[in-house]
């Protein structure tokens, strides 16, 4: 039987990690659909106080406004959007934390 | 109308505001990337990623609220509180980053404005404010809830109260105007944003109660509050 000093599969070992990623997932599939369209706190004041036209766009577009280009259906286009930028941002946070616990190992040995 | 629009474009604050945050927002990362590198438990690794992902999930999902207006969670207590303002600040600005590059929201120029306002606010003044009510409180472990609630709410208050003050000053707009409307209206939106973190906290209190010490588990991280 295993005990808790025996090494155990990365598979198990973090089980929560990837349960947390479904549980995020499951947020972009179910919520991010259902979000409100209204305009959001600072848009919303941009808009009442007369600034939101100086808004400048971005000098480029890759996936603007939570979208996909080519991918109309609304639903659809959110989502995988969504799941796009969740793996995008889990890859880079989590590459950016094993860099930096790496390099503060590597200058104390 | 983009419904997702959520972070301040180029544009609203003039260049030196928006200069001077980068400069601030640099200073604060510089510093959260070193500590950070030197307190980070091997479990913290993953769950900065999953934090990121989440909160860059959740910040899709806008609320309503009352007014026809929307609100969406910013994320940085609830970092903070899991990981300590260091890895904490590192997740914001990931994420806030991402969705700059990628998805256009926000601007360039306005990004160091964004990762201060909805990151470092949250990680660093809303992750202090939660040190100093849980220990009045009586203990993180007996009153997690309530001293997160409060400063997750007040987090976002903060936040609205100095975009108001980046706006005036970029002379987008008067002080008294932008103040009233930003804070009138981030008084409610700070009421989902303390619903979600607490929630999340909750949960993982409930699931997997060790990761709430993973913060704490070397001992290295003994971040104060200032007294």
């Amino acid at each position: 039987m295993t005990s808790d000093s025996a090494p155990q599969s990365p598979l198990r070992r973090y089980r929560w990690a990837i349960i947390g990623l479904v549980i995020t997932a499951f947020v972009v599939i179910i919520f991010a659909p259902l979000a409100s369209s209204d305009p959001d706190g600072l848009d919303r004041v941009s808009e009442d106080k007369g600034f939101s036209g100086q808004g400048k766009d971005a000098p480029y577009e890759f996936l603007p406004g939570y979208s996909i280009p080519g991918i109309d259906n609304e639903r659809a286009t959110v989502i995988l959007a969504g799941l796009a930028g969740v793996a995008v941002v889990f890859a880079l946070t989590t590459a950016f934390g094993a860099y930096l616990r790496q390099s503060r190992r590597g200058s104390q040995t | 109308m983009p419904i997702f629009l959520l972070h301040a474009p180029d544009g609203f604050f003039s260049t030196p505001v928006a200069i001077t945050f980068w400069v601030l927002t640099a200073a604060a990362l510089a510093l959260s990337l070193r500590r950070a590198g030197a307190t980070l438990d091997e479990r913290a690794v993953p769950l900065m990623g999953v934090m990121a992902a989440f909160i860059f999930a959740a910040q899709m999902f806008n609320f309503q609220i009352p007014g026809g207006t929307s609100g969406h969670l910013l994320g940085g207590v609830l970092a903070a509180i899991l990981l300590g303002p260091y890895a904490g600040t590192v997740v914001m600005a990931c994420v806030i980053s991402v969705q700059a590059l990628i998805f256009q929201d926000g601007g360039l120029l306005a990004l160091g404005a964004n990762i201060f306002n909805m990151g470092i606010v949250g990680t660093f003044g809303g992750y202090w404010l939660y040190r100093t009510l849980a220990a009045v409180l009586g203990g993180e472990q007996r009153s997690r809830l309530p001293a997160a609630a409060i400063a997750a709410w007040s987090a976002v208050v903060a936040a609205s109260a100095l975009t108001a003050v980046q706006l005036a000053v970029s002379d987008t707009t008067s002080l008294s105007v932008a103040l009233g409307a930003m804070v009138g209206w981030h008084i409610f939106i700070g009421v989902g944003e303390a619903v979600i973190t607490v929630g999340a906290l909750a949960f993982i209190a409930a699931s997997r109660a060790d990761l709430l010490r993973l913060r704490d588990s070397r001992p290295a991280t003994t971040w104060e509050p200032a007294r």
